[in-house]
């Protein structure tokens, strides 16, 4: 025991430093400090501003104005936007109010993103932390799965998913879902690779936990950095994704609107009537600079190390 | 050299197998067929259709006599377009979509390197930060939006450059559609550039080349530009593929004969023969032209080439 005596000492002694090092008062979270770190950046706020003015026009602006966006006004057909009839943003072909239907696509569109964000970022975070927390051969079989997945043209595989479930746009989207986790489980995979090495979860797993509660409990948690960061970039380029397919007819159909069908529908009254793409087409473009300095902004804030 | 790129393409085999595989299974799965019509046919004459085309077989045996006949290199009959084979309809989108991604892929490298070359040489002026600001926007409009918006302006206001179509395939008709499908890729080129032009202008052997007397324009040509351009290479892979399914809707938008539309109308047809032959292809020559990129990669970086 001798032999270990003072070896123990020189320890005892360097974690007593350590300790009288550590400043005492309560201790700041990496998520407090990410947060006060956001609140600085005006570009990342301003884009918060607007980004939560568009979702709350697309919630309760529908309620607000007295037009539909599928009951035609029959007095007022491709009527230019005006503020004496009350079509703010004029009427299409139908003499449907637009300013209803950009509303109503732009709620559309924000719940689509919303389901296919939800399915990628449970899929993403639970593949990528089973498959780091495992390891080994499993590890090196479900990474070899996410690689073949990224070889293959992700557009034309939604394409095809889209012939597969025809006109359910909902569960379309959770198969949009289902496809965009990679890079999720990718960056997940790594957290999780050096976060199973953290004392915690050695203490866990000597109180005998099992492997699945511990991915959950002790894991899990502490990704949320990066995964907010990430989702945060899924939602426009789902939003894309989705309008991209509405556009080319695949996605969103009749009655029902969104922000792509909108634009399609404005592509091809280009020139009669202008107003039919020109507001649908700069509230998509408000919605994704909106996203991207918000996703710049939380990287930054998240990761202040890649400044 | 040689054992390099028989390596690469080994390593590309198992992935366009599986993907090939999925998108079989996929399509064979969905509900409907390419002989569904508004009025449905006699039982008698369906069965005879499917027997024509041995849809009526045990999927497995389909699929291996699938792939049998992709062995030799045949893509089977167009269920839809019944006078064309595949291989046909393939070779006569052919031309437009290589001219007009090729174009792009041109005018992507040519005007992001000058872009970025400029931002990092007047980094943090008036200049930079134009250029900063279009690409911005080059990354977040999506191609459906700018397209209409471009038509808009040029083909409908101005008058200066036809709206759509294909014509004699002057440049006129180009001009439109390449830059379309360019900008997005010009902007993350020079975004890529300008980065990594900076920090090597910052390297000590570009400081030798600066003491020794070398005027400015022979330092950045001669010594920094090509360590500079390595990351823009390893963009190129990928850039290809997003260009190949970027024509897709680039070419629906500007009524260009090219392979996208064939796609676009097979997968609204569930013409599945052809649907499956241009993902095929489309993967075929996205692993080409990553291979060739990765070339190109070779030769710029020696240490690739060691390993």
């Amino acid at each position: 025991m001798t032999l270990y005596a003072d070896k123990r000492r020189a320890l005892e002694e360097a974690f007593a430093e350590r300790d009288a090092e550590m400043p005492r008062g309560k201790p700041r979270s990496v998520t407090r400090d990410a947060l006060r770190r956001l609140k600085a950046n005006k570009a990342a706020m301003t884009a918060l501003v607007v980004f939560a003015l568009i979702v709350l026009a697309a919630i309760v602006g529908p309620y607000l104005i007295p037009y539909d966006y599928e009951t035609p006004d029959w007095n007022a057909f491709t009527a230019p936007p005006s503020l004496e009839t009350g079509h703010y943003f004029g009427t299409d072909q139908n003499g449907r109010d637009l300013l209803a239907r950009v509303l109503y696509g732009t709620r559309v569109s924000l719940l689509v993103a919303v389901i296919a964000t939800t399915v990628s970022v449970v899929v993403g975070v639970l593949y990528g932390a089973v498959s780091g927390f495992v390891g080994g051969r499993v590890d090196s079989a479900m990474m070899r799965f996410v690689d073949v997945m990224y070889a293959l043209p992700y557009i034309l595989f939604v394409i095809l998913l889209m012939v597969m479930f025809g006109r359910n746009v909902f569960l379309l989207f959770a198969a949009i879902g289902l496809l965009e986790w990679l890079t999720m489980a990718r960056i997940v995979r790594g957290q999780t690779l050096s976060l199973k090495e953290k004392e915690f979860v050695e203490a866990a797993r000597a109180a005998g936990v099992a492997t699945f509660p511990i991915i959950l409990r002790h894991i899990v948690p502490n990704l949320l950095g990066p995964v907010v960061i990430y989702a945060s970039l899924t939602v426009p380029e789902i939003v894309i994704t989705e309008s991209f397919l509405s556009y080319l007819g695949f996605g969103v159909q009749e009655p029902l609107t969104s922000l792509g069908t909108l634009i399609s529908e404005g592509t091809d009254a280009l020139g009669a009537a202008d107003w039919l793409l020109l507001f649908p087409g700069g509230v998509l473009v408000t919605m994704l600079l909106a996203l991207a300095f918000i996703g710049d902004g939380l990287r930054d804030a998240f990761d202040p190390k890649d400044r | 050299m040689l054992s390099f790129v028989l390596k690469r393409l080994a390593s590309t085999i198992p992935v366009i197998l599986i993907a090939i595989t999925a998108c079989f299974f996929v399509l064979r799965l969905a509900p409907g067929g390419p002989f569904d019509q508004e009025r449905a046919l006699p039982p008698e004459v369906m069965a005879n259709l499917r027997a024509y085309y041995h849809l009526d077989d045990p999927l497995i045996v389909q699929y291996l006599r699938y792939l049998g006949r992709l062995a030799q290199l045949d893509l089977g009959p167009s269920f839809v377009t019944k006078d064309f084979t595949v291989a046909r309809q393939i070779g006569i989108g052919l031309p437009y979509t290589l001219i007009l991604g090729g174009s792009a892929f041109l005018l992507a490298i040519v005007g992001g390197v000058i872009a970025g070359i400029y931002g990092a040489l007047y980094h943090n002026r008036s200049g930079d930060w134009a250029i900063a600001a279009i690409a911005m926007t080059g990354l977040v409009v999506p191609n459906f939006l700018v397209a209409p918006i471009l038509q808009l302006v040029f083909g409908v206001r101005l008058g200066w450059l036809p709206v759509g179509g294909w014509g004699d395939g002057s440049l006129r008709f180009l001009l439109l559609p390449v830059i379309v499908l360019a900008l997005p890729h010009i902007a993350r080129i020079s975004r890529l550039m300008r980065g990594s032009l900076i920090e090597t202008m910052n390297s000590n052997f570009i400081k030798t080349a600066t003491a020794k007397g070398i005027g400015r324009r022979r330092v950045v040509l001669k010594h920094a530009l090509r360590p500079a351009l390595t990351p823009v290479v390893s963009y190129l892979g990928p850039a290809a593929g997003y260009l190949l399914t970027g024509s897709i809707v680039v070419e629906q938008i500007f009524g260009i004969p090219g392979i996208g539309r064939y796609f676009v109308n097979a997968a609204l047809n569930r013409d599945y023969g052809m649907v499956l032959g241009t993902v095929i292809f489309y993967m075929a020559l996205i692993v080409l032209l990553n291979l060739l990129v990765d070339l190109a990669y070779a030769w710029l970086d020696p240490k690739v080439r060691q390993r």
